[in-house]
């Protein structure tokens, strides 16, 4: 046991109300993927927009880093848990690759069932 | 890509788009509060509910323009940021069920329609998550915990040994993921006890998350606002107690994570299997 402290940071509590969350990232997380849906009169597919596809593509390289180190709970998932190939070497893909190879099949799950609601990871700026 | 209802009954070039549910009495900060386009979000009241939206006009915000603007990163930055902010402002008034981004009514009448539609389920997420707070902890990999492997003298020559070296670092490698994992697991269990609610998402991709390592928990826990002081103290023990993990704590935010329909299971944790 090393006594190395953890960075611990809070955006929140000690800044004052209206503090706006420096990381896009945790944003977009939870208002693209989280929060309640209700039917509006607009339908707008998100898995029609190209950025989504941009997303689902980030998700694909998050699976793969995260299983890397050991990670593989969504594998359990039915919306990721329908993967052929076997898991990838550990160490850097090319993330245009890994798409590539994937897109057909990420696709075409897609249109099956809405988003993931937990499974993915989005686009930095 | 179509529009399910009759041309809307009220200025047709303007809808309504919503940022979330909450109860008449947590209405407190809502006047002035500036919505999507800057102008001030307007209530919308029907079977006791209260939905908060913004009127926006359908050339920006109609089917088509979502479709064209969503692609546009900064547009939807900008308004990503918008709606948080106004669901973010009526979180800290009270208990609020936000909606999911994009979620645009043609009029207030049609907005009620789904508040009356909805009322059971609102009602219930609402009392469950009265004077509570979603809080964010992400585990970040530190590596270097594993000291390097001795080169130790062998047969083979340079080649072997190079093989030899190479294996022992994929070894300490390895090491580092699977104790970062398994710091993981106990760190999110262990905060999950001090939660009413767990979630485990998937975590962020490095370039989303922009951290020199990976992310090994990206974690939300519905805590008791009595409990948030707690719940920020045992992150921090948990740090010190997982130098392997770097923790990062946010919040509160809106209770996003917990919210969305998954009848099938609880919001805890589906434990990872390992």
């Amino acid at each position: 046991m090393t006594s190395t402290p953890s960075v611990v940071q809070n955006s929140g509590q000690v800044l004052p109300a209206g503090h706006e969350p420096a990381n896009l990232g945790d944003i977009l997380e939870r208002v693209l993927d989280r929060g309640i849906v209700i039917a509006g009169d607009i339908r707008v597919s998100l898995l029609d927009i190209e950025l989504l596809t941009l997303k689902l593509r980030l998700v694909i390289a998050s699976v793969d880093t995260a299983r890397q180190i050991g990670i593989d709970w969504w594998e359990h998932d039915p919306w990721l848990s329908s993967r052929a190939r076997p898991p990838v070497e550990p160490g850097p893909r090319d993330p245009e690759e890994v798409e590539a190879e994937r897109r057909p099949r990420v696709a075409a799950r897609a249109r099956r069932r809405d988003v993931g609601r937990e499974e993915w990871d989005e686009i930095d700026g | 890509m179509r529009s399910t209802v009759e041309p809307p009954t009220d200025a047709g070039d303007t809808g309504r788009w919503l940022h979330g549910v909450l109860r008449e009495a947590d209405l407190g900060l809502l006047s002035g509060l500036p919505g999507m386009t800057g102008e001030p979000v307007r209530p919308v009241r029907a079977a006791g509910l209260v939905a908060v939206v913004s009127a926006v006009p359908l050339t920006e915000y109609g089917e088509e323009a979502l479709h064209r603007n969503l692609e546009d990163l900064a547009w939807l930055e900008r308004v990503a940021r918008a709606h948080h902010r106004v669901v973010d402002a009526l979180a800290r008034a009270g208990a609020v069920v936000p909606a999911r981004l994009a979620t645009v009514h043609h009029d207030d009448g049609r907005v009620a329609a789904s508040l009356t539609e909805r009322r059971a389920e609102l009602a219930a997420l609402l009392d469950r998550l009265t004077g509570r707070g979603e809080w964010g902890v992400k585990g970040y990999v530190v590596p270097g915990a594993v000291p390097q492997a001795e080169e130790t003298a062998g047969p083979g020559g340079a080649g072997a040994a190079y093989l030899r070296r190479r294996r022992a670092q994929l070894t300490a490698r390895e090491d580092v993921q699977r104790n970062a994992a398994a710091a993981a697991a106990a760190v999110h269990e262990a905060l999950s006890r001090h939660a009413v609610a767990a979630r485990r998402h998937a975590p962020q991709d490095r370039r989303l998350s922009g951290a020199p390592t990976a992310m090994a928990l990206n974690g939300a826990y519905l805590v008791d606002a009595t409990a948030a002081a707690g719940f920020a103290g045992l992150v921090e023990t948990l740090g010190a107690r997982h130098p392997e993990l770097r923790l990062e704590l946010t919040g509160p935010w809106p209770p996003y994570s917990f919210v969305a329909e998954r009848p099938a299971e609880p919001a805890r944790v589906r434990e990872p299997a390992w």
